[in-house]
């Protein structure tokens, strides 16, 4: 495959062609926010956090979604983009009832870091504070609304590495909310295959083992890339 | 210059970021030779003094009294830390807002009815309970905030960080994982 070469914050990389923004600064050393993006399944640009500044380009890229085009010059950490970030990070957190402190997830939150690794504290929008469910319809996970975030990395775990398609997303904007199968409780789902790719997936506290309290939820979501590679490339890599 | 005058407030909070003051230990024995303790809910003071040069301010704003007091402490109080998530971001006091617009009617009528198991009766006598605000706010929703301490509690460590950035004159101003909420 045909390398294209790129300018990213000053510095020179290449990386194949029909690369992402994304992949070309990871193999470069560039670390680039991301909450959305994960390792084993294709990018969906649904969080925002990775935007980046293009020359030429007049408006904010994603960086997972944008191929890498030859001569292009990319910044990553400039003055706007951190500005942008934070906001982003706060209308995540005003947008449902993420409540750190009584959440499964706290302390190994993927949201819970990005806000203090972009210096987020505090929001300085008011709280939406709606009123969302919890499934515990499920013999084995829970599905909590409050914490979602909309990032689908379930959905796509779901429909892409386990082959299922249980869960969905039904609704529009800010009052999306993840479904299973026709919107029915979880339990009851017919093609859920009580797999757990999707609990390994969330980023937050949405998705949950049942039994689990607060700060006990700790997932390794590195186990769903190895699964993809050793699935695609026969690679059984550790 | 005097020394400073210092203060912490407790607000709608369970007061676990006042015990988490107390865990600085020794240290707080340096800071009572370096700064007057002028109001807090761990000496015995009842008037909210003027002229306080820190105040750190647990709880959210969820109360009559809790807002009055606040505007107290604003009026009189140089540099205003939010000290802890549930004055940082309203936190557990601020579940109840889901609950709708008239939440300070149905937090009552969740606690004390719906979901007691027995004498299940609102709580009736005067002045038992400080008139509810219908939506819990975090301090900064209400006044200007010069600082954000978060954490479900902060930890000893973290309020030290804090105060020794007010003991060495500089604006005090958390970085890092000083931040983590919860």
């Amino acid at each position: 495959m045909a390398a294209k070469t790129l300018n990213i914050n000053g510095k020179q990389v290449s990386a194949d062609e029909g690369a992402t923004i994304l992949e070309a600064a990871i193999e470069a050393g560039i670390k680039i926010p991301t909450l959305c993006h994960l390792d084993g399944v294709y990018d969906a640009g649904a969080c925002r956090l990775c935007l980046v500044e293009v020359t030429g380009v007049n408006k904010l890229l994603s960086a997972c979604t944008t191929r890498i085009a030859e001569g292009m010059e990319v910044h990553t950490d400039t003055e706007q983009l951190r500005k942008y970030r934070r906001m982003t990070l706060e209308l995540l957190f005003a947008e449902r009832n993420h409540t750190c402190s009584a959440c499964v997830s706290n302390g190994h939150c993927e949201l819970q870091a990005l806000a203090w690794q972009n210096g987020m504290d505090h929001v300085r929008y008011d709280y939406c504070f709606p009123r969302w469910s919890v499934d515990a319809s499920h013999p084995r996970y829970g599905l909590d609304h409050n914490r979602c975030i909309l990032c689908t990395r379930c959905v796509r775990v779901c429909w892409h590495i386990e082959g299922a398609g249980t869960k969905n997303v039904a609704g529009r904007g800010a009052k999306s909310f993840i479904i299973d199968d026709l919107a029915q409780p979880w339990g009851d789902s017919e093609t859920c295959t009580s797999c757990g790719k999707c609990v390994i997936a969330c980023p937050t506290g949405a998705l949950f083992t049942r039994g689990s309290t607060v700060a006990e939820m700790e997932r390794d979501p590195s186990k769903l890339a190895f699964i993809v590679n050793a699935r695609e490339r026969k690679q059984w890599v550790v | 210059m005097g020394r400073l005058r210092i203060a912490t407030v407790w607000l709608g909070g369970c007061s676990g970021c006042h015990m988490s003051f107390l865990d600085l230990d020794e240290f707080l024995i340096d800071l009572a030779g370096k700064v007057d303790l002028v109001y807090s809910p761990l000496i015995d003071v009842k008037e909210y003094p003027e002229n306080v040069d820190v105040c750190l301010i647990e709880g959210a704003v969820c109360n009559r009294d809790n807002l009055e007091m606040l505007l107290d402490v604003r009026e009189r109080t140089k540099v205003l830390v939010s000290f802890g998530d549930c004055a940082v971001t309203g936190n557990v006091p601020a579940i109840r807002n889901q609950l709708g617009a008239r939440s300070s009617e149905n937090v009552l009528q969740t606690a004390y009815i719906d979901n007691a198991q027995a004498n299940q009766r609102l709580p009736s006598k005067d002045g038992i309970i400080p008139t509810l605000l219908e939506r819990v706010r975090p301090i900064h929703e209400v006044v200007a905030v010069e600082a954000y301490m978060p954490g479900c509690p902060p930890s000893a460590q973290r309020i030290r960080a804090l105060l020794e950035c007010v003991l060495e004159g500089r604006p005090p101003k958390l970085e890092g994982e000083m931040l983590r909420f919860g």
